[in-house]
């Protein structure tokens, strides 16, 4: 095929792919339910090989679906089915506007040195220590993260002045939205993702994907024996260098003329561009192939040799900052360990799955997962986790555990979520107001689903709260509710396992219907 | 035998009257007799929470007594849990859609609904079973979870809670119909009529951190008082409230208690639940504070069994 057909198809099917994604992102009502997260979710290389990882099942095999798709017809993933990669496409579009002239990109040597390297120490480091590379590189949680700390509030924001235009009119459709941030903290490294996916995609195109993205020097790798590619009619070329300048990969040397199939990300672009029809897209013929370059699987493995030592050092540092999970905890008014969502299972093994890619903490309507800056430690940084001060967990909702791409929140019915407990209440009585002030409050009580938390007769006509840790789901609704300032009179210690709560015991009251009016 | 006559009698009247009523068209004429009711509280026993409320309000003199044409009515239901209508930890949502239509009937131009929910607002509108019927019977259910609904109002008089910040539509309604849900409390011991006004207010917080009690009377002297009040005591959560863990927390009383003043209503919701008025503190304060009558005996009840 040689029309423009191909490039207006991925056009198309990529605008809708990142339509998609960005509702997702920016869906503070949680309106789109879990299986169509799901359905967009199953294709994303790295959280589907995680989560095939962990649950050796086909139905996480997005992945195998990518390597498929890889070999048959390059890196399309990285234009078709990458949010990341889309989104930079857009930019570029953008970047080539703000240009007045024509934006050249123009053929560029690749940096083999640097993204080998970075494929390799990403590869070592995940299959050693964890998953904190990719954490840091993964296109989609980069996306995801990108989305969620700067695109949502923007959004929220827009739709609050639209909600306070409307209730001017006594119309309710949209309702205001609090904006909440995060701790500053936090928004390093997005941040700093941004501005450098940013800023090299407005004037470098897909520099980013060729250079430091992980997936993309892995999927350029398979590229290498893949089936379709990018073909030069060499009779008909005039060396004209028109492809060349609109080429976003910087990978066509229109001198040979030759495409580095290890960058291109089959974008289609260089077909629309060639006004002497000598670009098609078609099976590679392996007659004369070029010799296969033992250059760059050396520099990989002295690359590897060369970060290992270094690398080493960091990954040991960061070991040393993660909670040490323990049993008892015997200190009364400082949390010994964070609260992991539900389905989480337990903090290590949360820890080693999440890839911090935030959908979850976009997904909780009620914003009680926060990106963690220190709970976890250094290598936990951007992982959600329960912040009772913030909010507290709905007693009927599961939606975080339903749409994990990675699996690192395990899907839990109602039920068992219900059951399931991630922390105990502790309280506090010399905070308590009940005990400081001397008058009812009760708060704590009142919010607790199970009644782990419950009053017991205190002084005079007063009552005072108990908790129950059996029954205790570790909701934090008690904690969120809690007045007293700045220390909460309770809260919620986290479960290094979670664990089964008990059902809570109720028998029928013994007060019976009334037949006349006790009045 | 001589009380079930009377009641028996009543009841014929009350329907007579209705009867009359529809046929009539007469509802003009009690418009114009609007605040002279005959009584000071109207309790129901023995029927749905709609055909309870059909006959309560009849004998309050209709709802022309309390809604004029062209009024905002804004109706305060408790929507505070995230709790299925059969849990009765919100107020019965078939109550909630009579009352509107009963608004809408005298002629009302606007019925708004809403609660500061303790849970997720969302899922408390949605899975109440409010929202949906509300929204039927023509009503505007409005959010109440942002600071940004809130305005800033002064209490004077008020001991402990002298400045609060209340749903802008408590301001902007001309009329405020208070429809709580009896309940039992962990701390007050009973919530209903004075403890349903925190989910008109923002800062829950601040009540729970200084005398809890006092609070809630002291909101009670704020200038906009409900109009009517309508006490659901369909089915009365009597222990594990005011959010429940079960069904087994809930009795079934068939019941429905409607008058103009909380504090006397709240007495009675309190005889209801089976505690002594005294031991719910807020109510002998907000009686003391002349914010209503807590003293059953010296008010004129009617007692309606269905």
């Amino acid at each position: 095929m040689s029309s423009s057909i191909l490039r207006r198809i991925r056009i198309v099917f990529s605008t809708l792919v990142f339509i998609f994604f960005v509702l997702v992102f920016v869906d503070f009502k949680s309106l789109i339910p879990s299986n169509y997260i799901n359905t967009l979710m199953f294709l994303q290389f790295v959280p589907s090989v995680l989560k095939f990882y962990d649950l050796k099942t086909l139905a996480a095999g997005g992945f195998l679906v990518v390597l498929i798709l890889t070999f048959v017809t390059g890196r399309t993933y990285c234009s078709f089915l990458c949010p990341l990669g889309i989104g930079q496409d857009f930019n570029s579009r953008i970047g080539g506007r703000l240009k007045k002239k024509f934006r050249r990109y123009g053929f560029k040597k690749p940096f083999t040195i640097l993204r080998y390297t970075i494929l390799a120490v990403t590869l070592v480091v995940t299959l050693v220590w964890g998953v904190y590379m990719i954490t840091l590189l993964d296109p989609y949680s980069i996306y995801g993260r990108i989305m969620t700390y700067f695109a949502k509030p923007v959004i929220i924001i827009i739709n609050n002045f639209l909600a306070g235009i409307l209730g001017k009119f006594d119309i309710y459709t949209l309702s205001n939205v609090p904006v909440k941030g995060f701790p500053l903290i936090v928004y390093s490294i997005p941040a700093a993702f941004f501005l450098l996916v940013g800023g090299l995609s407005l004037t470098k195109g897909r520099l980013y994907c060729n250079m430091i993205c992980p997936v993309g020097t892995f999927l350029g790798l398979i590229s290498k024996i893949s089936l379709f590619r990018i073909k030069f009619n060499e009779s008909a070329c005039t060396r004209c260098g028109r492809c060349a300048m609109r080429c976003k990969s910087s990978c066509i040397d229109f001198l040979k003329p030759d495409v580095d199939v290890t960058r291109c990300v089959s974008c289609f672009n260089c077909i629309h561009t060639c006004q002497d029809n000598a670009i098609s897209y078609g099976i590679v013929s392996f007659k004369k192939k070029a010799h296969v370059t033992d250059e760059s699987r050396r520099k990989v493995i002295v690359g590897t040799l060369f970060l290992l030592f270094g690398i080493s050092r960091v990954a040991n540092s960061q070991n040393k900052t993660a909670p040490k999970p323990k049993k008892d905890s015997t200190v009364k008014e400082n949390k010994t360990c964070p609260v992991c969502p539900p389905g989480g299972v337990g903090i290590v093994d949360f820890n080693k799955d999440c890839i911090a890619c935030s959908l979850c903490i976009n997904i909780c309507p009620n914003g009680v997962l926060q990106p963690a800056y220190k709970q976890y430690g250094i290598a936990g940084i951007m992982q959600p986790v329960m912040d009772y001060h913030k909010s507290f967990c709905t007693y009927n909702c599961t939606k975080c555990t339903e749409i994990c791409p990675t699996n690192a929140l395990h899907p839990l019915l109602l039920e068992a979520k219900k059951l399931t407990q991630l922390g105990k209440a502790k309280f506090i009585k010399d905070n308590c107001i009940v005990k400081t002030e001397k008058t009812a409050c009760g708060a704590c009580s009142e919010s607790c689903p199970t009644k782990a938390v419950h009053m017991i007769p205190y002084e005079g006509n007063l009552v005072i709260p108990e908790v129950t840790e059996d029954i205790c789901i570790g909701c934090g609704h008690c904690e969120f509710a809690c007045p007293t300032v700045p220390y909460k009179a309770i809260y919620v210690d986290g479960n290094p396992v979670h664990v089964a709560a008990k059902k809570p015991e109720n028998v029928q009251s013994e007060i019976k219907t009334p037949v006349e009016f006790p009045f | 035998m001589k009380r079930r006559d009377f009641l028996r009698t009543s009841i014929g009247g009350g329907l007579a009257a209705g009867a009359a009523l529809k046929m009539g068209g007469f509802e003009k004429l009690w418009t114009s007799t609007s605040t002279a009711a005959k009584y000071d509280m109207v309790a129901v026993m023995g029927g749905s929470p709609d055909a309870m409320f059909d006959l309560g309000i009849q004998e309050l003199g209709g709802m022309g007594s309390f809604v004029q044409k062209g009024q905002k009515v804004l109706i305060k239901p408790n929507i505070g849990w995230d709790v299925i209508p059969e849990l009765a930890a919100n107020t019965n949502p078939l109550l909630v859609k009579r009352i509107i239509e009963h608004c809408f009937k005298a002629g009302a131009k606007e019925v708004y609904v809403f609660d500061h929910t303790c849970d997720n607002w969302v899922n408390c509108y949605k899975n109440s079973g409010i929202e949906k019927i509300a929204k039927s019977a023509g009503a505007k259910v409005v959010p109440a979870n942002s600071e940004s609904y809130y305005q800033q109002i002064e209490i004077p008089g008020g001991i402990k809670l002298q400045k609060a910040k209340v749903h802008q539509l408590l301001l902007e309604t001309d009329v405020f119909i208070n429809v709580p849900v009896l309940k039992d409390h962990n701390s007050t011991r009973m919530t209903c009529c004075l403890k349903n006004a925190m989910g008109l207010v923002w800062d829950r917080g601040y009540w729970h951190s200084n005398d809890l009690n006092q609070c809630i009377a002291d909101f009670a002297l704020y200038e906009k008082k409900p109009a009517l009040n309508v006490i659901d005591c369909y089915n009365v959560m009597v222990k594990h409230g005011p959010q429940g863990v079960s069904k087994e927390d809930i009795v079934l009383m068939k019941s429905q208690i409607l008058t103009t003043d909380w504090v006397a209503g709240d007495a009675a919701a309190a005889k209801m639940l089976g505690v002594a008025v005294e031991k719910i503190e807020y109510i002998p304060i907000a009686h003391k504070m002349g914010l209503g009558n807590m003293n059953l005996d010296s008010l004129n009840i009617k007692r309606i069994k269905m």
